[in-house]
Parts: C-alpha cells; sequence; structure tokens
C-alpha cells in the first residue's frame, strides 16, 4: 500500500504539467527565500546538519563489515561545503578478490541459488519492507553524500527502491524456461540459469536507483554480486547492504566495495571468476570496460552510459506544459541525469515564445541547500563535474550561443551552478553534442519534421528523446524514427519498474528494469533428451 | 513437406543408433566403400572425382552486383583434398567493407527492407528457401569442394537444414511482438521491438551455409541489413546463395557478401563506426579480438559462438553400444571441425575398458576418402593450418603418455586427411584434455563417480556443449543442471533443430543463435510512454 502510494505520488508529480517532479509548488514562501540563484545568501547560509549518523564505512565481504586489506581509506565529500563526511575503506584488487571469492562460494556451494525461488523473493520483500522503514534516514544518507534535495530522495528515489526490490522479487518464482517443439524425435527444453558471480558498477547520480536496477533482478535470477558503488557516493549502499542482512540474505551474496574505477572496478571487469559485468557511467569507461572482459574471460557485459537526448517540441505542443518539462526533463537532479533532455529543439512557430519562458523558468529556480525545504537544486556532487560544467559554458558562450540566464557559480561555497540557459545553439556546438551533465539547457530551432528526425538522430547516444504534440500521426512517426531507448512523449523521466531503459548505439548495450533486465541475469540452456515412441511432436 | 521429410530424415539419422553417415556406411560395406575403408589404405591418392558443379560467383556481392574488389586483389581457394586451386576469388579489405556497409546502411536508413511489411519480407525468405532445394545439389557439391566435407552430408543434412532454417525464420518475420506494460500511474506504456540496422555478421568455414543459416535468417526476419564476411577457406557457397536470394526478390544493399580475410575484412567490419551489430562465430581468441575493437570503435553489441572442450559423459548404466557409437559421431562428424564436438569423452571406470575397445574398433572402421565417394564418413581437413595444428596435437598427446588406440598419422600423401585418432588414458592436464584440437582426435579419460565427473567436465574456461549418457532419471536431471553449458544433449548428441537456441557459457560465446533466443540479437527495444487522460483503467 505505501509503496502503491508514493508511486503514484511520483506518477502524479510527472504528469501534473505545472511542476512535475519538484516539490516547489507546496512551499511557496519557503521557496522565495532561495529562489534567484543571484540571491547568493542562499547558499552561504548556514549549512543544515543532516539528520543521520554515518554508521557503515567499511567493506561489506562475506557478511561482515571489514577494513580494505590494505587498510587504506578515502574521504567522500559533502558536495555542499567540500567537506569531509566521512572516511571510507578503499577497495582494491585484494578487497576484490575476497569479494568475488565470498560471492563464488556463496554460488557455488550455495545456499543462493539453491534455495526456492519462493524463499529468495521473501527476502527481498522484507528488505523492500526495511528500506520503507528506514526512509528518511536512507534519503538523509543520499542527499548528503551526493547532493540532491532531501525531499527528492525521500519522497520518490527511496520508494522507488522498495518498489524495484518489490517488482524483481515478484519475479523470482516466475522465471519459466521452455520446452520447445522438435524437428524430430527428441524432447527439447530450455532451462533460464542464473549466470553465476554478477560484477556490479554504479554511478553516483541516483546510487540507490542504480544499485536497485542492478542488483534486484540479479537476485531474483539466483545471482550472486560483488558491486561496486562510485566513490563519491559510496555511503547509502553500505546501509542497505547492513538492511539486506536484516531481511535474511545469507552471507556472500551481497559484497559491497567502495573504491574507484582504475583499481577496484578495474579489477571486477577483468577479474576471471566474474561471470557477467553491469556498468552504468560514462560512455568512455564504457568502452574500457568492455574491453578488459574482451580481455579477460569475455564475461558478458551490460552498460548504461551517456547521453544527449533530444526533447522536441512540436508547434502544435501546449508550450507552456513543454516549457515546464524540458525544464525538469534537463535541471532534475542538476542535470546530473544520463537521459537529460539535453537537446531542446522547438518549432521555429513557438521558439520566441518558448525561449522567453524557459529562461524565466529557470531564473525562478530555486537553487540552495538540499536539506531545505522547497529547494529545486543542490549543489553538483563535486569539483571535477562543478569545473567540467563551467568549462562547457565558457565553450557555449565562445561559440557564439545566446546566454539566456545563468552561467557562473552560485554562491562561494561548494558546487552549486546557477541554472542556466542557452537558446540560438546549433547542432555543431560543443554543448550540442556532449554530455555536460549539468544544469545547462540548450535551446535550438527547427522547421519541419525531416529536418529535426534527422538532427535529433545526428548523435552518437542514443538513449532517450521527449516529444511533444497534440497530434497522434507526429506522435506515431517520431516514436518509430528516433532511435533511442525511451520515448517519452508529452511527458519525461518517466520511470516505473516495468519500463525497460537502455540504449541505442553508444549509450549502451541492453536493457535494465522490466522484463527485459532479466535476460541479463540468466543463461539459456537447451536440454535435449531422445522420445522412444512419442503420442506426439 | 519436402523441407519436412528431409528435416525429419535429418533427425532420424541423428536419433537413430548409428547417426548420420554411419548408415550409408552400412548401406555400402559390400561396394566401393571398402576400398576406401581403412585409414591404412592408399584411398587418399586414388583420382581424385571432379565434383558436378561449376563455379560462378566468385566475385563480391554489394549493393545487389558482383563487383571485383576495390584493389583488383584476389586470393586463391583451395580443394582440401589435394591442396589445389579452385578458384581465385575476390579479396575484400575495409574499402570493400565500407562500400558494403554504405549499401547497407541506405537500404536500412531509407528503405525498402525495414519499411516493407513484415509478411513481404518473409515470402522472400520462403521464396529463397525454396530456391536452396531446388538446387541443392549443386549447393552440396560446391560447399564439399571447398570444405571438404562429405558430400552426402552436405547434400542430405546441410542444404536441406538451411531451407529448414529459412523457413524457420520466414515464420518469425511476422511475429515479433512488442509488449504493452503496466505502469505505476496513468500511463500508456509500450515497448517496440525494432531491428537494430546494419547488422556485420563474419562466419567461419566448418559449416559455411549453415552458419549462413543461423546469421541472416534472424537478422532478415526482424528487418535489418547485412554485411557479411565469409572464411576465406569457404568463400564460394555463400554467394550462389547471395544470387539466389537476389533471385527471391531480395532488395538490393539488404545483404551483401565479402569474401576475405579476418585481419583485414573482419577487422574493419567489427570496427566499423555505421555497423549496428556484429555477430562472430570462431575461435575464443579471434572473438577476443572483435570484442576489443567493438569495444574500441562504437560498442556495437556483439555476440559470440566461439569455441569448446565439450565434455561427452558415459555412465555406468548407459547402453554402451550406442554411447560408443554416439561418442563417435560426436567428436569424428565433420572431420572433428565442430565447435561444439564432444571432445572429452568421460567414461564410467566400470565400463571403461569395454568402451575403450569398442571406441577403437569403430574409429579404425571409419571411412577416410574423397568426399565426393559414396559411403565415405571423413574427408580431409579444411587446410594445411588445421591439418598441421592437429597433427601437432596427436603429437602432444603421445608425448604427454596417453594411450594412441588408434590413428595418429596422416591418411594417403596429398590433401590433408588425418586418421581416425583415439586417445586413452588421457588426464585433465594434458593439452589435449584442455585445448579444442579440431580434428579427427578421441580423447577418452575415465572417472568414477557423479561429483567428480560434474566438477572436472566443468573445469574448463569452455562451456557450449555436453552429452550425457544413462538409463537414470536422476542422474539426466541432476547433471543437466550441474553442467555449465549451453546445449545439454542427453542420450543423443548435435541435434541441431531450428527451434533450439544454441550458444555457449563462460568462454564459449555470449548470447545464443537458433530459436527465440536469436531474434534479440537483431532487436532494439524502445519504450514509449504518453500521459492518459482519464483512464478506463490502469
Amino acid at each position: 500500500m505505501a509503496s502503491r502510494r508514493v508511486s503514484s505520488l511520483l506518477s502524479r508529480s510527472l504528469m501534473s504539467s505545472s511542476s512535475p517532479f519538484s516539490l516547489r509548488g507546496k512551499d511557496p514562501l519557503m521557496n522565495r527565500g532561495a529562489r534567484r540563484y543571484s540571491n547568493l545568501a542562499a547558499s552561504l547560509e548556514d549549512t543544515i546538519t543532516p539528520p543521520v549518523k554515518v554508521e557503515q564505512t567499511q567493506l561489506l565481504i562475506n557478511g561482515k563489515f571489514v577494513d580494505s586489506a590494505s587498510g587504506k581509506t578515502f574521504p567522500t565529500l559533502d558536495p555542499r561545503t567540500g567537506e569531509v563526511i566521512a572516511q571510507v575503506a578503499e577497495g582494491d584488487v585484494e578487497d576484490v578478490n575476497r569479494a568475488v571469492v565470498a560471492a563464488r562460494k556463496a554460488f557455488d556451494e550455495g545456499p543462493w541459488p539453491r534455495m526456492t525461488a519462493y524463499e529468495r523473493s521473501k527476502i527481498l520483500f522484507r528488505f523492500a519492507d526495511l528500506i520503507e522503514k528506514h526512509n528518511d534516514e536512507i534519503a538523509a544518507l543520499e542527499t548528503w553524500d551526493n547532493g540532491k534535495p532531501y525531499e527528492q530522495s525521500a519522497k520518490i528515489e527511496v520508494p522507488m527502491l522498495a518498489r524495484v526490490f518489490r517488482y524483481y522479487a515478484g519475479w523470482a518464482d516466475k522465471i519459466h524456461g521452455m520446452t520447445v517443439p522438435g524437428d524430430g524425435s527428441h524432447h527439447v527444453q530450455t532451462l533460464h540459469e542464473p549466470i553465476g558471480v554478477a560484477g556490479q558498477i554504479i554511478p553516483w547520480n541516483f546510487p540507490l536507483l542504480m544499485l536497485s536496477w542492478k542488483l534486484g533482478p540479479a537476485l531474483a535470477c539466483g545471482n550472486t554480486v560483488v558491486l561496486k558503488t562510485a566513490e563519491q557516493t559510496p555511503l547509502s549502499a553500505l546501509l542497505v547492504g547492513r538492511l539486506l542482512h536484516e531481511a535474511g540474505l545469507p552471507e556472500g551474496v551481497v559484497n559491497i566495495v567502495s573504491g574507484f574505477g582504475p583499481t577496484a572496478g578495474a579489477a571486477i571487469a577483468s577479474h576471471m571468476d566474474i561471470d557477467k559485468v553491469a556498468f552504468t557511467g560514462s560512455t568512455d569507461v564504457g568502452k574500457i570496460i568492455l574491453e578488459l572482459a574482451s580481455k579477460s574471460n569475455l564475461k558478458a557485459v551490460t552498460l548504461e552510459l551517456g547521453g544527449k537526448s533530444p526533447f522536441i517540441v512540436c508547434e502544435d505542443a501546449d508550450v507552456d506544459q513543454a516549457v515546464e518539462m524540458a525544464h525538469f526533463a534537463l535541471f532534475f537532479n542538476q542535470g546530473q541525469c544520463c537521459c537529460a533532455g539535453s537537446r531542446t529543439f522547438v518549432h521555429e512557430r513557438v521558439y520566441d515564445e518558448f525561449v522567453e519562458k524557459a529562461k524565466a523558468r529557470a531564473i525562478n529556480r530555486a537553487v540552495g541547500d538540499p536539506f531545505k525545504s522547497g529547494i529545486e537544486q543542490g549543489p553538483q556532487v563535486d569539483s571535477e563535474q562543478f569545473e567540467k560544467i563551467l568549462k562547457y559554458i565558457r565553450h557555449g558562450v565562445d561559440s557564439g550561443a545566446t546566454l539566456q540566464a545563468g552561467g557562473d557559480r552560485h554562491g562561494s561555497k561548494g558546487y552549486y551552478i546557477q541554472p542556466t540557459v542557452f537558446s540560438d545553439v546549433k547542432d555543431d556546438m560543443l554543448i550540442a553534442k556532449d554530455e555536460i551533465f549539468g544544469p545547462v539547457q540548450t535551446i535550438l530551432k527547427f522547421k519541419n519534421l525531416d529536418e529535426v528526425i534527422a538532427r535529433a538522430n545526428n548523435s552518437r547516444y542514443g538513449l532517450a528523446a521527449g516529444v511533444f504534440t497534440q497530434n497522434l500521426d507526429t506522435a506515431n512517426r517520431l516514436m518509430r524514427a528516433l532511435r533511442v531507448g525511451s520515448v517519452w512523449i508529452n511527458c519525461f523521466d518517466v520511470f516505473d519498474a516495468t519500463i525497460p531503459f537502455g540504449g541505442y548505439k553508444m549509450s549502451g548495450i541492453g536493457r535494465e528494469k522490466g522484463i527485459y533486465s532479466l535476460n541479463n541475469y540468466l543463461q539459456v540452456k537447451a536440454v535435449v533428451t531422445s522420445i522412444k515412441n512419442p503420442a506426439w511432436l | 513437406m519436402a523441407a519436412r521429410r528431409v528435416s525429419s530424415l535429418l533427425s532420424r539419422s541423428f536419433s537413430a543408433s548409428s547417426p548420420f553417415l554411419s548408415r550409408s556406411q552400412g548401406r555400402n560395406l559390400n561396394n566401393g566403400s571398402r576400398i576406401v575403408r581403412r585409414f591404412g589404405t592408399s584411398s587418399a591418392a586414388e583420382e581424385v572425382i571432379s565434383p558436378s558443379v561449376q563455379v560462378s560467383y566468385t566475385k563480391l556481392l554489394i549493393d545487389g552486383n558482383f563487383v571485383d574488389a576495390a584493389s583488383g586483389k584476389t586470393f586463391p581457394t583451395l580443394d582440401p583434398r589435394t591442396g589445389e586451386v579452385i578458384a581465385h576469388v575476390a579479396e575484400g579489405d575495409a574499402e570493400d567493407i565500407n562500400r558494403a556497409v554504405k549499401a547497407a546502411r541506405k537500404a536500412f536508413d531509407e528503405g525498402p527492407w525495414p519499411k516493407m511489411t513484415a509478411y513481404e519480407r518473409s515470402r522472400v525468405m520462403l521464396r529463397f528457401a525454396d530456391l536452396v532445394e531446388k538446387h541443392s545439389e549443386e549447393l552440396a557439391a560446391l560447399e564439399s569442394w571447398d570444405n571438404g566435407k562429405t558430400y552426402e552430408q552436405a547434400l542430405t543434412a546441410e542444404i536441406p537444414m538451411v531451407a529448414r532454417l529459412f523457413r524457420y525464420y520466414a515464420g518469425w518475420a511476422d511475429k515479433i511482438h512488442g509488449l504493452t506494460v503496466p505502469a505505476d500511474g496513468n500511463y500508456h506504456v509500450q515497448t517496440l521491438h525494432e531491428p537494430i540496422g546494419v547488422a556485420g555478421q563474419i562466419i567461419p568455414w566448418n559449416f559455411p551455409l549453415l552458419m549462413f543459416a543461423w546469421k541472416v535468417g534472424p537478422a532478415l526476419a526482424c528487418g535489418n541489413t547485412i554485411v557479411l564476411k565469409t572464411a576465406e577457406q569457404t568463400p564460394l557457397t555463400a554467394f550462389y546463395v547471395g544470387k539466389l536470394f537476389l533471385e527471391a526478390g531480395l532488395p538490393p544493399g539488404v545483404l551483401n557478401i565479402v569474401s576475405g580475410f579476418g585481419a583485414t575484412a573482419g577487422a574493419s567490419l567489427a570496427s566499423h563506426m555505421d555497423v549496428d551489430k556484429l555477430a562472430f562465430t570462431g575461435s575464443t581468441d579471434t572473438g577476443k579480438v572483435i570484442l576489443g575493437l567493438a569495444a574500441n570503435s562504437n560498442l556495437k553489441p556483439v555476440t559470440l559462438e566461439l569455441g569448446g572442450k565439450s565434455p561427452f559423459i558415459v555412465f555406468e548404466d548407459a547402453d554402451i553400444d550406442k554411447a560408443v557409437e554416439l561418442a563417435h559421431f560426436a567428436l569424428f562428424f565433420n572431420q572433428g571441425q565442430c565447435c561444439c564436438a564432444g571432445s572429452r569423452t568421460y567414461v564410467h571406470e566400470k565400463v571403461y575398458d569395454e568402451f575403450v575397445e569398442k571406441a577403437k574398433a569403430r574409429a579404425l572402421k571409419r571411412v577416410v576418402g574423397d568426399p565426393f565417394k559414396k559411403g565415405i564418413e571423413q574427408g580431409p581437413q579444411v587446410d594445411s593450418k588445421q591439418f598441421e595444428k592437429v597433427m601437432k596435437y596427436i603429437r602432444s598427446g603421445v608425448e604427454s603418455n596417453a594411450t594412441l588406440e588408434c590413428g595418429g598419422g596422416q591418411v594417403g600423401d596429398r590433401g590433408y586427411f588425418i586418421q581416425p585418432t583415439v586417445f586413452s588414458n588421457v588426464k585433465d592436464d594434458m593439452l589435449i584434455a584442455q585445448d579444442e584440437i579440431f580434428g579427427p582426435v578421441q580423447s577418452i579419460l575415465k572417472f568414477s563417480d557423479v561429483d567428480e565427473v560434474i566438477k572436472r567436465a566443468n573445469d574448463t574456461r569452455y562451456g557450449l556443449a555436453a552429452g550425457v549418457f544413462t538409463k537414470s532419471l536422476d542422474t539426466a536431471n541432476r547433471v543437466s543442471r550441474a553442467l555449465k553449458a549451453g546445449t545439454v544433449w542427453v542420450n543423443c548428441f548435435d541435434v541441431f533443430d531450428a527451434a533450439i537456441p544454441f550458444g555457449g557459457y563462460k568462454m564459449s560465446g555470449n548470447g545464443r543463435e537458433k530459436g527465440i533466443y536469436s531474434l534479440n540479437n537483431y532487436l532494439q527495444v524502445k519504450a514509449v510512454v504518453t500521459p492518459l487522460n482519464n483512464p478506463a483503467w490502469i
């Protein structure tokens, strides 16, 4: 019930044309104080102390929290200030090896793949209940480590986490093989078996949601897991790792290693005893992961990578709704979404009106301490991202795009950036080609459908697209022509557990969520026996 | 009807106790086969039979036309019976791959192929299957000539299977459904299963046309266009069926065929930025290179069907005569040149001695000779490189102290014929028990109990297939689940019906071909979401 309520809350917030997702409508007075990004006061105010204590900072290996083999730690920072939240164990090759040994044992000798699917599902259901019980604590940790608004964490992401695990718990006892028609006297069946030990490498932009997309199907299918978190956001996974074991997960089934890509991540991708690796992150790193798999044991690889998703506003669209959704599509989560609608194509007839309103909406965006109620936008995750985005903003200005709003840092501490809007963007500008991963909207003008289809598809990426139109023919045509894994028509960022997500082209390989994600964690075995005197063939 | 008849012929031959070719051997005991029977005789030195087919197509098939390589270069394709040149074939290189991709790109992006109805696409494929049957004798002769496999095998098993596979996939073309999806709120959600685009396909030389069918069938059914590279050892039959496809009404550019070498044409296909998907069948080492090229170019999804070292496990309760015959077939079929060859024959200690004796006797009886001669079971290996490699492994077996029960040398003094070779007392750590030999060399190993044999069978980097021989349902059920292999044949082997998925665990590959599973390799999934106003239900 609770889960149903929160996910329908999520859906409603996305449906409503005026204020999707963000909760700024609810508390206009709170908003107002933090609203204008030119008002430096917001981020200079006293930093709110998060209502949570950091308890788990060690690696989770074989059901126990342990120090890294080297004894090394690294600091995880508060993006609001750049100050240290906690020192976290730094996993390296040796720790990945230990984790793989534990996962291997839990798979090869059981108990995990030897438990009934029903027993596995009950553990996942209990885990979802524990997530709900600890909702606020988990949300606070996620916000503290990542910088995203607490309201977004507490009301959307953590409830979604429980929802995704309940979805996959329901799959555990519904994984069917097939019986297969033979061409002769043979009885043929297929078994859908767990692959074995899955290596999973998750990003920092939605730490727990990405954990659920990866762990959910892997566990439902009977695999064991070595999961590496992003070095920017190691904390929340360790907390839910503890809850997984409270829910009854046997030791060794899920092992969590904090650490860095070139060390711990590379060790996972090239490990000879890992049977599958799933990675979410940048396209450049995805290429490395796939290459490491090719050079080691040819483990199967699924990749969820970058994007430069078009958001297409046709001339017949409801412009106010399109402005709001285009704003949401880009600025949500500080612009740190792989599927961000980062090329806003607007039909020439509505272009001027759209740009004016998009600018006004961006200027109204409430930036500030993510723990403050009513805040829409917190800081970027770290200084590297912060610097990269400011570099792209300079690029935009240098290449002659029109800076309509923003363009600079917000405040003087932490990694806040002003909501930034460029108009008159051309396809060949760097800001229209590269994934910026920050609060920078680029608006481009188009004249007709043929042209916008060609331009929208002229990208190495193919993750998602938004289409705004009232016309059924236009919607039907664009939904087929766009070479992307998700098309949101008159909506954006709808992320129900059942909807597959993934990329065409260099945005990735494979699909997560929905029924499609199960394939990533199953091997197909054909079993053939001869039949004597068959009653039918 | 015809297809049904020939495929059931094929199945019968597989399920009969003397599978596949031994039947014809039995029939011809009193005539010609006896002359060539024992590999010690001079069979291979006899006069070479002239194949009853002309080589008509030796150029690249690009955009519906047969054309020379851009460089003008050609390479010889050799007759494995003699090492002599059959024909000079256009040698495709990066430039030709570029031309082929351009044609395939156009046929995909501008149509007509993905813009035709699925029903129209299926009819082109059905007409093609009819043409394959009509030309089955020429195709079989060409396949046998270029590869060295027996003509009877090509004619009665493989070519009919090519037609059967294309009819199977023609039937899928108009049955590719997306889903409508339950949402958590007021949304209408659907998934579209779309063609990926231009598929690059690289096929091996051991079953040139069957591998063509496994790859081209699902790709076309799903609406993709293709650039296919054949193996340099066996370029001829693919061109011939390429011509038949044009006759069947396939639009130009939909299927482009480039003959050439892996390091040039193959590598440029794998690393091409405008190829959207790659499927490769071949060795594990090359598979790793292919995947690395995909990773370093445009991240095209890759399916791989690679090597194997498949266990064939004979339990103490098995029907020994049948197990001997099928173990023989599992290894020696197609000159031992099968990725799924049952190349580790594990025999329970209680029946081991009897099995070895009978396996040796069966190998000694194997009929080796000119593959165009009736009753022949085994032709030459495909080329000198494979021949040398197999001989090297035989020496390695002897040096590592396995017992050479029979064979071990060349047959005759010309071409690439090898004596059916059986080693007993093979240990797991010997090279011949670990590496893929890809030749007529059977390795027999002894085991004591189920736990032990499961462990030993799984102790390999490969996981392609396995054979299990037992009468016990409990043993069959337990071992079927425990073996880490993509296919488990229980009391049978090499059953390759169109509907049965095939592919590897571990380093034997990624993905599955044949059956419903192969469609995924050639489809992209697109989720489409729209809001619902005032829905009657959610």
